[in-house]
């Protein structure tokens, strides 16, 4: 989608951004300060308590919400842009589905709302119901879906324009624990596969640990960046990743950044 | 899953709920003749529903004439009524100072006996015009669905807004995909009640005056000549006005509103 001159650009770049919403009750400084650069093609989870600005920070990258304060480019443009030329797709917590359409005019949609001829959508919906592995579930209603099957519908339809940026706000938090480590190994395969930069909310540790490359560590009042944490697994995730020792390494490193014991071990800055 | 919440949400088995309620109307047609014609106690206006049967069967051509004025004044009203309804509705919708100016009105008009002004829209339409009927069916009709299709233009969820958001939908494409689908089922459900309110509104008008015609003109008619199992018959006619307006808007409703929101 974007042009070959923008792939070269950091897929999400933030220098000093802030977020303030005005309420009854006095400013919440949602944010503060916020320093993050995301590769093209990197997968990087933000963790952190609840309240910690997390989805206030993919919305402003989503361009769903105004920074305050800050710049925010996203593969060298401004986040209105990169909205407007479909050079990102999100997926949230809830699926978010139209009930009264089928899975795969679900997963149609963005590419409906842009005009894209009706051949090329229907191509484009088998790929994408492929590449979730719901090919046999096309027709069906989101109704008629598992939880699981209706995170991995938003997950199409987030996938259709082809962005080369996927923004995530914990989309598997509403999942059993089974369903959530079988979508997990998913998305690490679709992620290789589009070869998307993904930025990835989550409060799980395990679950930022086995996906990212790097996992941001953040805290609140006010909602700031408070560690990065790289984990150097490279692109083969499976089973066994979790039960490897690097792993539990990695987890014990964020549970401590986390918790606000100092991390002293110099290779993991 | 959503299936066992349908069959919980029904509770009975699916041939009860019809076997449930003809074996109560039986029981009652029953209790009604034996009451009747075998006890010989009831009062004069009351027939046997065995006399009412046969006036309805004998007097079909002039019932079925005057069925198909009452429904025809109901039927106008009500689209009239809800086409008005849905524009004043979009307008409040869109244009925050219309809502403020609007929903108090509707509210002030719900209030009112709107077949009370009957005579008056008569006397300003002419006696020998359905006009003053029409209008009360469509002021009538005008209120649950304003209500509701007001309602239901704001049922959006904040997460399907930001998905056409993201995915840069113009308004136009929100409006079509989004707030229309959503609002449609509030609109059936507005249509359903104002069907009904039409038909009685347009019945009951009748008996303010108007056009010598019609059901409402007919049960007054021979209910005060005396000639109760035909005025009951007119009645029968009424009921079946009612259910037809009743069973296809209630079909609509279950049509565009079949699939349960996740
Ligand atoms: N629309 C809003 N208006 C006012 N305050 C908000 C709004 N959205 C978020 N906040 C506040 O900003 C802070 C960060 O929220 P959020 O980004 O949702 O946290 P997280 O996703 O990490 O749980 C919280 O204190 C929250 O109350
Ligand atoms: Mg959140």
């Amino acid at each position: 989608m974007s042009p070959a001159t923008t792939t070269s650009a950091a897929a999400v770049r933030a220098t000093g951004v802030g977020k303030v919403f005005p309420t009854k009750a006095g400013e919440v400084v949602a944010l503060t300060g916020v320093e993050l650069e995301v590769r093209a093609g990197e997968f990087v989870s933000l963790i952190g308590p609840s309240g910690c600005g997390k989805s206030t920070l993919l919305r402003l990258i989503a361009d769903l919400d105004p920074a305050s304060s800050g710049e925010l480019s996203i593969f060298g443009k401004p986040a209105a842009q990169a909205r407007v030329d479909q050079d990102y797709g999100i997926a949230f917590q809830q699926a978010g589905l139209l009930p009264w359409r089928t899975v795969a005019s679900n997963i149609g949609l963005p590419l409906e709302l842009h005009k894209v001829g009706r051949a090329e959508r229907t191509a484009r919906v088998a790929e994408l119901a492929e590449l979730v592995g719901l090919t046999e579930f096309v027709d069906r209603y989101p109704d008629q879906l598992s939880g699981g099957m209706q995170q991995r519908v938003a997950i199409a339809r987030a996938l259709a324009s082809r962005p080369k940026l996927l923004l995530m706000d914990e989309p598997f938090g509403a999942l059993d624990e089974m369903t959530r480590e079988y979508l997990q190994s998913e998305l690490t395969r679709i992620a290789a596969e589009t070869e998307a930069a993904v930025v990835f909310v989550t409060h799980s540790i395990p679950e930022a640990v086995f996906l990212s490359d790097r996992v941001v560590v953040m805290s609140p009042r006010p909602g700031r960046i408070t560690d990065v944490i790289t984990t150097d697994f490279g692109h083969d995730r499976d089973d066994a990743l979790r039960e490897s020792p690097e792993y539990f390494e990695r987890v014990t490193a964020v549970r401590e950044a986390l918790h606000g014991v100092k991390v002293e071990r110099a290779n993991e800055r | 899953m959503s299936t066992l919440r349908q069959a919980q949400r029904a509770g009975l088995p699916s041939w009860l709920r019809f076997v449930a309620p003809v074996v109560v109307g039986a029981l009652g047609v029953a209790v009604w003749i034996l009451y009747v014609d075998v006890l010989g106690a009831a009062p004069r206006m009351l027939p046997s529903p065995i006399a009412i049967g046969n006036e309805l069967v004998l007097r079909w051509p002039i019932i079925g004439d005057a069925i198909m004025i009452t429904a025809t004044n109901a039927l106008v009203g009500l689209l009239a009524g809800s086409l008005i309804a849905i524009a004043l509705a979009g307008l409040a919708a869109a244009i925050k100072p219309i809502d403020g100016m609007l929903v108090p009105l509707v509210a002030a008009i719900a209030v009112v006996p709107i077949v009370a002004l009957t005579p008056i829209l008569n006397t300003m339409f002419g006696a020998s015009s359905q006009f003053g009927r029409q209008a009360v069916a469509a002021i009538a009709a005008f209120v649950p669905v304003f209500v509701n299709v007001l309602r239901g233009l704001r049922q959006t969820r904040p997460v399907h807004r930001d998905l056409l958001r993201v995915s840069a939908a113009s308004p136009l494409q929100e409006f079509r995909v989004l707030t229309l689908p959503t609002a449609l089922p509030y609109l059936l459900t507005g249509l359903r009640i104002a069907s009904s309110v039409a038909v009685i509104a347009a019945l009951v008008a009748e008996y303010f005056g108007g056009p010598a015609d019609g059901v409402g003109t007919a049960i007054a008619t021979y209910a005060k000549s005396g000639r109760a199992a035909l005025a009951w018959a007119f009645v029968a006619g009424g009921i079946l006005i009612g259910l037809v307006f009743f069973l296809v808007t209630s079909l609509l409703e279950r049509l565009v509103s079949r699939r349960s929101p996740v």
